[in-house]
């Protein structure tokens, strides 16, 4: 996990300067080396409590517009497969992340 | 009405796909989904192209509504099965919107797209091609809609019950936290507002706790008064379209509606009372 700001991520996703003062927390998902088109993305807050989701891209890609501070990612995809990340978001930062499952 | 006259399975929707009596629909806000693959001889709905009125901020009007079904080839006599993303939230919007305009033989998919791409189902590519109806709409029922105006009245009065994540909810976002922020001027929520979160009546899969779960969710936890009448809200009125359909249709509380101006709305409006913090 990094968080450097601009720049496109592994994804492809480009950030746009509207994101710039947002706390983005933006990544990919990859099983065996390739991306998970289909599966699911969703952030959680302290407790687990439910903050967003999302499909995940084509390229196993996804993108979050938090509230700084200290999130869970978790994805789903087919087969049971399931994954957990802690990250941090800032505003002003793009924070990715790389999860493999 | 009963749980099992709204809500169907997965296994119920695969046994159905091609009963000349029911018609898939999948809603959408971004219709790339369906386009990618789709429950198979499912149609689709833009959630905002088809059932917005390009002008104003309002429905498609009853006119509109109708040539829209009659377009995509859906009768009065049909069984419209729909289901969508997001958890549902655009499909429980879209049956509460059909429920809107007289359309009662509407049933959701539980657990919507999600559950059904968790699953490895059948999706499809082919569009199918349905022969134009003649759809008749009634009136818009004004009992399951509120206004500005009716949420106004309503603040100490009703059970205002505010769908949106705690974030949005406190006023620290503006949006859910997959969107940009923008909208509304204000951040907030109505005075006298309890925070359910949409997602808590939900299961990871995007299916419906049991009605004894959500019974437990609204009154026990929430401390929701159910012998008053509700007004559901969120930022546009889909996820709030997720609880009145729980509210509503799954646990039968008769007067419940869904405030679709929603955060958009009030938030910008001049003068309202905003109150700012975390639910109690």
């Amino acid at each position: 996990m990094s968080s450097d700001g601009c720049g496109a991520p592994a994804g492809g996703i480009s950030v746009s300067a509207a994101t710039g003062s947002q706390a983005v927390v933006e990544g990919r998902v990859v099983h065996e080396g390739s991306p998970v088109a289909t599966g699911y993305a969703r952030l959680l807050g302290t407790g687990d409590e439910f903050v967003a989701e999302v499909p995940l891209g084509d390229d196993g890609g996804f993108r979050f517009f938090a509230a700084p501070g200290s999130w869970t990612l978790r994805v789903l995809a087919p087969g049971g497969l399931r994954a957990e990340r802690s990250v941090e978001a800032d505003y002003g930062h793009v924070t990715k992340v790389e999860v493999s499952l | 009405m009963s749980r099992s006259d709204v809500l169907v399975d997965a296994d119920w929707a695969e046994a159905h796909i091609g009963d000349p009596g029911v018609v898939i629909v999948e809603v959408d806000e971004d219709t790339s989904a369906y386009d990618k693959g789709h429950i198979p001889t499912a149609i689709k709905l833009d959630w905002k192209k088809d059932l917005q009125d390009p002008v104003r901020r309002d429905f498609v009007d009853k006119t509109g509504f109708e040539a829209l079904l009659s377009e995509r080839g859906i009768s009065n006599d049909d069984t419209v099965l729909l289901y969508g993303g997001n958890n549902n939230w655009f499909a429980a919007y879209a049956y509460w919107y059909f429920r809107l305009y007289g359309h009662d033989k509407v049933l959701l998919l539980d657990g919507g797209r999600k559950k059904w791409e968790l699953d490895s189902r059948e999706l499809s590519s082919d569009v199918p091609e349905r022969p134009r109806t003649s759809y008749t709409a009634s009136e818009q029922d004004s009992s399951l809609r509120a206004l500005r105006d009716e949420v106004l009245g309503a603040i100490g009065k009703r059970n205002l019950v505010d769908v949106r994540s705690p974030d949005e909810f406190a006023g620290r976002l503006l949006a859910p936290a997959h969107l940009p922020q923008e909208q509304a001027q204000r951040g907030g929520h109505i005075p006298t507002a309890r925070n359910v979160p949409w997602s808590k009546a939900a299961n990871e899969d995007g299916t419906f706790r049991s009605d004894d779960e959500l019974r437990t969710l609204y009154q026990t936890e929430a401390g929701l008064d159910f012998s008053k009448d509700t007004i559901a809200y969120c930022r546009i009125g889909e996820r709030s379209a997720h609880t009145w359909f729980v509210l509503h249709e799954l646990l039968e509380q008769p007067n419940v509606k869904n405030y679709d101006g929603s955060w958009t709305e009030y938030g910008s409006l001049v003068g309202v009372p905003i109150e700012l913090g975390d639910g109690r």
